[in-house]
């Protein structure tokens, strides 16, 4: 590796998943640098939830290995970390946002509540202060802090998205895993949701993973893409290369879908 | 108490015999899982709770505990509610004296073991006391969490945010923290235990205590300890801290203004008078011949005069 | 003048001596036998051994009559005398092919060896109260059949089993030891072993309802009773003296063999699966209910996504045992003053907050 190159932040090598004998992912191999974005597209069924799980470290790969580089410049093997390191890492340094809000806030528990839990859990012990806290994100996501109070349960669905984000970047988290954090959202909920967004990755200079089917938001958000066919990486590439000039015949086949669509 | 009452009728006494026996193969057991939890502060060891002729929930827990560490020069303090009077710790004092043949008394001062439902006594425990708490839940975060299995990894790892998340919530919705009893503390800067329905009151009493804390829940089969002088310390914020109940009004028997308080309806009139629940404080100090409103007018109340009867003898 | 409530000791023995009062009822009608309990109301004997665990009619019976009908009084009894009787070791695996089968039906054959034997069943019986029965009466002698000479009677899920077309029982003494409930703290996950040993004793009604809950989509697991048999069967321990087994008696048990949804893959063929369900004496639903309750709860094993109550295993065996949970329901009558009391307070001082903060708001809103 070139001296003056900067480590990854992440590099996963030869990823390999299989349930009951069938392969969701296979030999999958990549590299995420700090405040890259990286969009996995493909169909359904393609494996990208699943490597997204494994970079995650939501599901245990069968073979291959993760390296993560942590604050202090040094990457460590994500499979020998302790679970105490590793869930603490997961909950300050990283961010998972998923596409249903319920897994990943708490509904029962209020905005400021969901904002304030990895304060918290991190040893944050001055009400005030956390309250603040949350105020403070409530108002970077574009929600009235008069909301700080209500639960999620009073939320919209695009409000939810935008608490959930608000809920991960407390902690100032250099990597963000998202799962189709604009599905299922109403088209003019979902362009407000992106450039949010979009801004609050330029401007906390945070790397994403960011799994979707829909390859205007991969183009809108992601700098890299790689694309997914039944767990094989088929091409990956530039996002504007891959869109504008797919090689496969296969991201021919998405892209000219999209544009047909 | 006068020791060992023959409550019960002739074919009790075979039980009693095979439940000692029980008790007997019963203890090491036990007293494996108490020395374990004394090592670990705050920590849930489980065992094998046996089935004790006495309810699931009703104590179970602390009778084992008691039985495996009661010795032959002990002396038994059982209390329900800070009274020694009430139904459970009369009904749990009888088994021991008819199981274990041990000396009993209401006198906080001369128990050598106290078993307790729900209080701390007034009096400061010494070193040479063992305070048996009966508990029903001792998962402190089982309200938040019911997954045992989820539970556990939680305290292993000292995930412990939730618990404070919870008292977010409480102070974002009232004002201050809601909870009155089973308030949640954290032993020895480790582990966040649940301390057994007691007030919150209570809690400060169990910082630094001199005398051994022995936690058993029998239907959950947990033990767990707060060994001596050990730090106990109420969960909290720092622009909210911990806050401990206070009464308006002094004791109406004995005038105490420093104990717990059990409110009495005395007519339907809203009448309300207010006494210690720790009943052997209480009695203690109007032997001493402190005096609250409600016996102003009495120098001496009957109740009294057989203690210092009994005590001159 | 105040008197703070004393006697407790007094006020038990007066309530207890009541209750013995109670359990005998009125002396002009003779009192009842342990004996009659045993035969007349078998049934009940059968549930108090069974989530009592411990096989002893006369026994069950008495505790029954200690407690006034009450099942799960009974149990607790039986429970709390249980626990205190020497442990002398383990029988043999019992082998329900060689039961003395008094019933014995399969839904999923027509005819079998053996054939389809009703026995004693309320099955096909009209619900008619039977008025007759107000009187004391002899009773009918029941048909007999001569015996047939010492055959096992071959079980059905055997039969399927010849074709490969159910997964096989694990054999005995493979893999892990089998755990001791009674012994041990129960841990998450529990083997099977643990489990079964933790249905068998749970309560009949909670079984029954979760066992419903899976036939109406809650962890639905496409269950056909491949049969169900109840009879003797003698229980054998290895003496080590002597290095055989040496039989001990016979007990009655029903026991019930559900088979279940199939599995298999591309690779593997696909096998029916099992669920299993074992009861002293006469236990029919609770049989077929934890043969549900026990297929729902393998989910896992099969790879079948847990949303079902019956296929949560923590949910399930921490709430079946009856003993633990009417103790722990029951206990919220004893006092709980001193909790009532911070609660009070506390409400208390929070509802003359929000006065405060009521009153201060409406000069306010009056201007």
């Amino acid at each position: 590796m070139n001296a003056n190159t900067p480590a990854p932040l992440l590099e996963a090598r030869s990823l390999s998943k299989s349930y009951g004998g069938r392969p969701a992912c296979r030999q999958v191999s990549l590299s995420l640098d700090a405040g890259e974005v990286l969009a996995i597209v493909g169909e359904s069924g393609s494996g990208k939830s699943t490597l997204l799980n494994l970079l995650s470290g939501r599901l245990v790969p069968d073979t291959g290995s993760i390296r993560y580089r942590m604050r202090d410049g040094v990457a460590r093997d994500l499979a020998r970390m302790p679970e105490a390191e590793r869930r603490l890492l997961a909950r300050t340094d990283w961010g998972f946002v998923h596409q249903d809000a319920a897994l990943g806030l708490r509904m029962n528990v209020s905005a400021g509540g969901n904002i304030g839990e990895r304060l918290m859990a991190v040893g944050g012990r001055h009400y005030g202060d956390i309250r603040a806290t949350a105020a403070n994100w409530l108002t970077r996501v574009e929600i009235a802090v008069d909301r700080i109070d209500d639960k999620p349960t009073a939320y919209s669905g695009g409000m939810r998205q935008r608490l959930q984000i608000a809920r991960n970047l407390v902690t100032s988290p250099r990597l963000v895993f998202m799962d189709e954090p604009t599905g299922g959202l109403d088209v003019s909920v979902q362009a407000r949701l992106l450039d949010l967004i979009r801004g609050l990755v330029a401007d906390l200079g945070l790397a994403v993973v960011l799994v979707t089917h829909d390859l205007a938001v991969a183009r809108l958000l992601s700098h890299r893409i790689i694309v997914m066919k039944e767990g094989h990486v088929i091409e990956s590439g530039l996002t504007d290369r891959v869109l504008d000039d797919p090689q496969a015949p296969y991201t021919q086949l998405l892209v000219s879908s999209v544009l047909a669509a | 108490m006068t020791g060992n009452t023959p409550m019960a009728d002739y074919n009790f006494a075979y039980l009693d015999e095979q439940t000692k026996r029980m008790i007997e193969q019963t203890k090491r057991m036990i007293r494996r899982a108490i020395l374990k939890a004394i090592a670990v502060p705050g920590y849930q060891v489980p065992f094998a709770s046996r089935e004790m002729p006495m309810p699931y929930g009703w104590g179970t827990g602390g009778v084992q505990v008691t039985a495996a560490i009661l010795g032959p020069d002990d002396v038994l303090k059982v209390i329900d509610q800070g009274a020694d009077d009430t139904t459970n710790a009369v009904s749990i004092r009888a088994f021991f004296a008819r199981t274990a043949r041990v000396a009993v008394t209401t006198a906080t001062a001369d128990a050598t073991i106290i078993q307790t439902r729900h209080r701390i006594p007034e009096a400061t425990l010494t070193a040479d006391q063992v305070l048996v708490y009966q508990v029903p839940i001792p998962e402190p975060l089982r309200f938040l969490e019911p997954r045992e299995t989820e539970t556990r990894t939680m305290h292993a790892l000292s995930e412990y945010g939730l618990m404070h998340v919870k008292l977010y919530e409480d102070i974002a919705r009232h004002g201050h923290i809601a909870t009155a009893y089973a308030y949640p503390v954290q032993v020895a800067g480790r582990y966040v235990m649940d301390p057994s329905p007691i007030p919150k009151f209570d809690n400060p009493k169990m910082d630094d205590c001199p005398a051994l804390q022995l936690f058993g829940a029998g239907r959950e089969k947990r033990i767990y300890a707060i060994p001596p002088h050990t730090r106990v310390v109420s969960l909290d914020f720092e622009d909210h801290p911990f806050e401990r109940n206070r009464f308006d009004v002094p004791c109406a028997l004995c005038g105490a203004t420093d104990s717990y308080l059990d409110e009495v309806v005395t007519d339907d009139q809203g009448g309300r008078m207010h006494v210690c629940s720790d009943t052997d404080h209480c009695e203690s100090r109007r032997a001493k011949g402190h005096r609250g409103t409600m016996l102003a007018d009495e120098p001496v109340h009957p109740a009294d005069r057989r203690s210092k009867l009994e005590a001159a003898e | 003048m105040y008197v703070a409530v004393k006697g407790g000791e007094r006020a038990i023995a007066n309530a207890h001596r009541l209750l013995a009062d109670k359990r005998r009822g009125d002396r002009q009608v003779p009192e009842i036998g342990v004996d009659q309990i045993d035969g007349q109301l078998a049934l009940a004997v059968d549930r108090v051994m069974t989530e009592g665990s411990l096989y002893d009619r006369k026994l069950a019976a008495l505790a029954i009559k200690q407690a006034r009908g009450d099942l799960i009084e009974a149990i607790f009894l039986v429970r709390a005398y249980r626990t205190t009787l020497p442990r002398f070791g383990f029988s043999e695996p019992l082998d329900t092919a060689a039961m003395q089968v008094r019933r014995r039906i399969s839904a999923t054959y027509k005819d079998l060896p053996g054939g389809q034997v009703l026995g004693p069943t309320f099955d096909y019986t009209h619900r008619l109260i039977d008025f007759a029965l107000m009187a004391d009466s002899e009773g009918e002698a029941p048909a007999t059949a001569p015996a047939e000479a010492e055959e096992r009677m071959l079980r059905v899920t055997d039969i399927i089993g010849a074709e490969d077309m159910i997964e096989a029982n694990p054999a005995p003494g493979e893999g892990q030891p089998v755990g001791d409930l009674t012994r041990d703290p129960l841990g998450f996950p529990a083997g099977r072993d643990l489990r079964l040993q933790n249905l068998a004793r749970g309560d009949e009604g909670f079984l029954l309802a979760l066992g419903y809950s899976t036939q109406r989509g809650y962890g639905r697991n496409h269950p056909f009773v491949g049969e169900i048999r109840m009879g003797e069967v003698e229980v054998e321990m290895l003496n080590e003296d002597l290095g055989f087994a040496v039989p001990l008696g016979d007990i009655t048990l029903t026991e019930c063999q559900m088979v279940n949804q199939f599995k298999g893959s591309l690779t593997e063929a696909p096998r029916f699966t099992r669920g299993y369900g074992l009861g002293f004496g006469h236990c029919e639903r609770k049989a077929m209910s934890m043969a549900l309750v026990d297929r729902a709860l393998r989910a896992d094993e099969f790879e079948e996504e847990r949303k079902g109550p019956a296929q949560d295993e923590e949910f399930v065996l921490s709430h079946s045992d009856n003993v633990q949970a009417t103790g722990f329901v029951e206990h919220l009558k004893l006092p709980h003053y001193v909790d009532f009391q911070a609660e009070i307070s506390m409400l208390r001082a929070m509802r003359a907050e929000v006065a405060q903060r009521l009153a201060g708001q409406v000069p306010e809103a009056a201007e």
